[in-house]
């Protein structure tokens, strides 16, 4: 909402500075955003006579000047303007200052080999309006040599404030004066009742309202018909102020519609009668139906948009934006003025619907004061009477009700005090809704309370503290602290919450980099990874690329992998902490630790080094990221089975699943599978990991944290190499457990040491290589007892694996 | 000269002269062994008078020790530089530079950074974290939150939608955190004092705005909590997230469905450098809206307005990083370029607390 100081100060009375008022504005809740002065950029134009116009030697079209600007010998000015002539009197740039319209600033030049020593400027140079038939042509009187601003009255500063969608009561000047008078910054000038001279048998044109069962779209429509006007262009005032806040003014008819939309909030109506066939009838939209519409565009409407219509067809949107049949252009002579109550909520409807936004949808669907509307006519009428050349006016007729809303609110003084803390005596807050407009009755400490017409937003008892409040001024609620709930911070982590972020910081001290990517993928990226669920499509993309919901998190990770690739850095170790989604219920929503790494993105560094160079990176590097994850959220990560059936984008070979028996899956790890590195169209070597938090298991409550006593043996473990000769397709994970587990009291751990395939070894299988940690608790071993544990160990590799000690 | 002296010298030569150790065995040998040039002498003691034994046995064992003893100095000197020059060629270049640790190479992404932080500030508060699902619906996201269907205020949000399913409901992605909010007045008992991180969704795009974004609300609820503490504790949780020693806020009224009153709030800064400073300056910046929880918002979950009452506010954390650390562009965070990355991440161990400070 724009308007300038001086259209401020029609309404309200004040002594206050530009300074007081913007702070003032802010602080009442109607926050000032931009505050622009046109003297600013046009404070340089100075008003000045032409003495001479001569032909200019060399073009047909320029005229060479002689303008006096006020100071020191008159200048040559080149001028190509039809209007430039003897003694006009204009405005003057000179070489140095900035044209704002054309945005260049102005040198001495040569224009047909004739120098110019300045210009006389157009008012769209000045981006005063569109006009650039001529250059400005001021009155005789207009004194020469001062600056053209403080003659024009353009020294008038924009404020611009944004607009809470609940305050519809400032939505036009008056208002805000309404607002800042209340809040004791000067006092309203309150407008006269407006009289009309109107002629009952003038008017020959019937309004119908024909809304069937839903007569609320359009409760109350006033309107009169003026005959004999004379619509031309608007006065210079009232063009200059359309101006000044950004809107073109069109002509007289037009103009003052748009100035009762922001002086008053009133958006108004006006058909040219003469292009109206028959009566006009409120009524819905029939699906096929048509309207051009003022901006020239062309709007199909259906049953819930409510129009205008004549015997020709459509002819306005109700509320929103009238039509170009029966708009009014310089030979109207005969008007239907329009002031109706229009529906918010469906004027809201049918704006997103056509997808069109005018000021007048603007203030319906917010709200506009009803108990305006029939004033609203009069004002309107009087303007286009005034500004239009007399005429005769109709009598105003409104068909409908304007709706009698009753609000009235209990109000307990004492709620000021219960939600702001603010301490205001019981008459002050019934001063403050008074001045405010609001009806307070009673002298108890509940009174009534009942918001005035122009305020629909107000309902209830934090309503009227909240009006309290910004009157008396926020900075006034004494600051207080909230009292400790408990002596001493207490946890206030979940078990998921602490997991994300021991993960986090686990796989950062693995040198990694945490990414944070897109929720939403392309659809192809989501199909490719499991997803593509119709419930996780949007409806209204952002873009093409950001359609569904991520499945996975890999295949934002390896998109980002190939986008660091394509800058130049190709060896990168990315992970994610985030969501996934796998339907659009709550549940169905999963966090999910995952990471790849590319190129030689090794755990202890990438690329060439002197101490040796990194190799590219593996599917162990992805099982160990997967392990450290799990490690650092509490999972039992060495009682887990390996499983090698990860999911399809993952290399069949070179990948495994980690798992609490074969159902509950806590991670998948592996090498990108090569079709999966063609879909997304990127390059490897990348491997990834994936961990879901939510499938471990959560932490078991212990009654104490005590560690327990420590219980490490004096005796000197022993240690046992084995090799076994095993089937290649035995898992080594068997053979390990086999062996640990063929002793469990003296047998501490199992170490895997070499793995040969090659020479010596039959086709088809490998040699293991294992050492056997024996630790003893009670006595030192016997080469008798080593002999039996060996023997032991050997007996549950062959059966476990059908391994044979290697000769 | 006598014998022994020209022996002694003799003998004192080769020693000096050894320059292994096995060449001072063999001087030792010749010397002090079963048949060394000394042992033949101390074998004539045997055919001596008495006289000429009491002279020469003090002077043949004299002799015997002095070159034993030479021997063994020779000996620890020979050992000595030999292992100075094994030392010397065992040298390295120490400068050769390491290849850097993983814990120094890895980086916390700030959002996750400043989001401990936060949580850091408002724990001492008594406030827990909770969280909710991204995936909506209309009425968690809307309709609880006291937004009237059709209302315009609706608009402002430029939701991201699902397609209508069969039965004519519609899915969203949340447009704030406020759906938990709901969640947890309908599920916990007052008092209540939560905040809310968690990603949030609305259909718009620019350096400042990304479809995706951040917020973190703060919710408390209870019988005797007003704007007075919600002033204290943002001022509060300002000061403590800049780690300034003073912020200086102004409350503007504004509208939010879900409060009333209804506040945005401003923060004095300096905004005449390419970076805004918080704490000082004569600039204000709007930060977050906040304001007591809307009677109807209390009654949709089950909470008499009448009794209960207290505060909210929203906040952006990436906005908060942006602020605090410096980013001059939203789209970047989610852009995952290791540079960003590297530059403006954190160090996995610089877990944020109160005790230690924030940041470094």
């Amino acid at each position: 909402m724009k308007f300038t100081l001086s259209w401020l100060k029609d309404h309200l009375e004040t002594d206050a500075s530009l300074d007081e008022i913007v702070e003032r504005l802010t602080l009442i809740g109607l926050e000032v955003e931009e505050i622009t002065n046109p003297a600013d950029r046009l404070g340089t134009f100075k008003i000045a006579r032409v003495l001479e116009a001569e032909q200019h030697p060399n073009a047909d079209r320029l005229r060479v000047l002689k303008v006096d600007t006020g100071e020191g010998e008159p200048l040559q000015v080149v001028c190509g303007a039809p209007n430039a002539r003897k003694g006009l009197i204009g405005v003057f740039a000179k070489p140095g200052d900035y044209i704002p319209g054309l945005d260049v600033t102005l040198s001495v030049g040569k224009i047909r080999d004739v120098e110019s020593h300045g210009m006389m400027a157009s008012e769209r140079e000045l981006e005063l309006s569109d006009e650039h038939d001529g250059v400005i042509d001021l009155p005789e009187d207009a004194p020469v040599g001062t600056p053209f601003v403080a003659y024009a009255g353009l020294d008038d500063p924009v404020i611009e404030i944004g607009l809470t969608p609940n305050r519809s009561d400032c939505a036009s000047v008056f208002g805000i004066a309404r607002d800042l008078a209340a809040s004791g910054l000067g006092t309203l000038k309150t407008p006269q009742k407006t009289q009309i001279n109107a002629h009952s048998n003038a008017n020959d044109l019937k309004i119908l309202l024909d809304l069937g069962d839903s007569p609320e779209h359009c409760p109350a429509f006033g309107y009169r018909v003026v005959r004999g006007i004379k619509n031309g262009p608007s006065p210079k005032w009232m063009q200059k102020r359309l101006v000044a806040i950004g809107l073109r003014p069109i002509n007289a008819l037009v103009d003052i519609t748009n100035y009762m939309t922001f002086d008053q909030g009133r958006p108004l109506h006006v058909f040219d009668a003469d292009k109206v066939s028959g009566d006009l009838t409120v009524r819905h939209g029939k699906a096929g139906e048509e309207l051009v519409g003022l901006d020239g565009k062309t709007y199909a409407v259906d049953e819930n948009v409510v129009v205008i219509a004549d015997d020709n067809g459509l002819e306005s949107l109700g509320g929103i934006m009238g039509g170009e049949s029966t708009g009014c252009d310089e030979n109207t002579t005969n008007v239907v003025i329009e002031s109706a109550l229009w529906d918010p909520l469906n004027i809201a409807r049918t704006g997103r619907k056509l997808g069109v936004s005018t000021d007048a949808r603007y203030r319906f669907e917010r709200g506009v004061d009803p108990a305006y509307m029939v004033e609203g006519l009069e004002v309107a009428t009087k303007l286009v009477m005034d500004l239009c050349g007399g005429g005769e006016a109709s009598d105003a007729h409104v068909v409908g009700e304007v709706p009698q809303e009753e609000r009235i609110i209990d109000f307990p003084l004492s709620e000021v005090k219960r939600l702001s803390g603010l301490e205001v005596s019981h008459g002050e807050i019934k001063a403050i809704l008074s001045l405010l407009g609001f009806w307070v009755a009673g002298n108890g400490d509940v009174v009534k309370v009942s918001p005035p017409s122009w305020r629909p937003d107000v309902h209830g008892k934090a309503d009227l503290v909240e009006e309290v409040m910004r009157i008396v001024g926020i900075d006034k609620v004494p600051t207080a602290t909230l009292p400790r709930m408990e002596p001493i911070s207490q946890k206030v982590l979940t078990v998921s919450q602490i997991r994300r972020s021991n993960a986090r910081r686990a796989l950062a001290t693995r040198g990694m980099d945490e990414a944070v990517l897109w929720s939403f993928i392309p659809k192809a990226h989501a199909e490719h990874f499991g997803g593509g669920n119709p419930l996780l499509s949007l409806a209204n993309p952002i873009s093409a690329d950001m359609s569904d919901m991520r499945p996975s998190l890999l295949p934002g990770l390896l998109s980002a992998a190939q986008r660091n690739a394509d800058r130049g850095y190709a060896d990168v170790a990315l992970f994610e902490v985030g969501q996934v989604f796998e339907n659009d219920s709550e549940k169905g929503q999963k966090m999910v630790i995952a990471g790849i790494r590319r190129g030689t993105a090794k755990p202890t560094g990438s690329g060439r080094h002197w101490s040796g160079n990194a190799e590219n990176i593996d599917v162990f590097d992805a099982k160990a990221d997967a392990g450290a994850v799990l490690q650092s959220i509490g999972a039992q990560v060495n009682n887990l089975m390996v499983f090698t059936d990860a999911p399809s984008y993952y290399h069949p070979g070179r990948s495994g699943a980690l798992k609490m028996g074969p159902k509950n899956t806590l991670a998948y790890f592996g090498e990108i599978h090569p079709k999966t590195l063609e879909a997304l169209d990127i390059e490897g070597p990348l491997v990834a990991f994936e961990v879901f938090i939510d499938a471990v298991p959560q932490p078991k409550k212990k009654a104490t944290k005590s560690k327990g006593a420590l219980n490490a043996a004096d005796l000197m473990p022993v240690k046992r190499d084995f090799a076994f000769l095993v089937d290649s397709s035995i898992p080594v994970e068997k053979l390990l457990k086999a062996a640990k587990g063929a002793d469990k009291a003296l047998i501490t751990n199992v170490n895997l040491f070499d793995i040969y395939e090659g020479q010596g070894v039959p086709e088809g299988h490998r040699s293991l290589a294992i050492d056997v940690t024996l630790q003893p608790t009670k006595k030192t071993l016997t080469d008798e007892d080593i002999e039996a544990v060996s023997n032991k160990i050997v007996a549950s590799v062959q059966k476990a694996t059908g391994g044979t000690l290697r000769g | 000269m006598s014998d022994l002296e020209t022996l002694e010298a003799e003998i004192n030569t080769a020693i000096a002269g050894a320059d292994s150790e096995a060449a001072l065995e063999d001087v030792r040998v010749a010397a002090l062994g079963k048949k060394g040039s000394v042992s033949e002498k101390m074998k004539t003691l045997g055919k001596m008078s008495p006289e000429e034994r009491k002279e020469m046995g003090p002077a043949l064992n004299g002799l015997k020790n002095r070159v034993g003893e030479a021997i063994t100095a020779r000996k620890e000197l020979l050992k000595e530089e030999a292992l100075n020059a094994r030392l010397a060629s065992e040298t390295v270049d120490v400068s050769q530079p390491l290849r850097t640790t993983p814990a120094e190479e890895g980086r916390i992404h700030p959002i996750s950074q400043v989001t401990d932080e936060l949580i850091a500030i408002f724990a001492d508060m008594g406030f827990s974290v909770a969280e909710g699902p991204d995936i909506e619906t209309d009425e968690l996201n809307f309709t609880a939150l006291n937004f009237p269907e059709g209302h315009p205020a609706r608009e402002m949000h430029d939701t991201f939608f699902f397609n209508e399913k069969e039965e004519g409901e519609r899915m969203l992605l949340r447009t704030h955190t406020s759906p938990v909010q709901i969640r947890a007045m309908k599920s916990q008992e007052p008092p209540l004092r939560l905040i809310m991180p968690g990603r949030t969704y609305r259909c718009d795009s620019d350096q400042t705005h990304t479809p995706m974004f951040h917020q973190l609300e703060g919710l408390v609820i209870d019988k005797t909590t007003h704007i007075g503490h919600l002033k204290g504790t943002l001022e509060e949780f300002l000061k403590a997230f800049f780690e300034v020693d003073d912020v200086e806020l102004r409350f503007r009224p504004s509208f939010f469905p879900f409060t009333e009153p209804s506040m945005e709030v401003d923060v004095k800064c300096d905004r005449s450098g390419s970076e805004v400073k918080i704490g000082t300056g004569n600039d204000w910046m709007e930060i977050l809206g906040c304001g007591m929880v809307h009677s109807n918002v209390l009654r949709n979950c089950g909470l008499d307005p009448d009794v209960y009452q207290g505060f909210a506010w929203g906040i952006g954390i990436d906005r908060l990083a942006m602020l605090k650390y410096g980013m001059n562009d939203l789209r970047a965070f989610f852009d995952a370029d290791v540079r960003w990355l590297k530059h403006y991440g954190f160090r996995p161990l610089d877990m944020p607390a109160l005790v230690s400070g924030l940041s470094k």
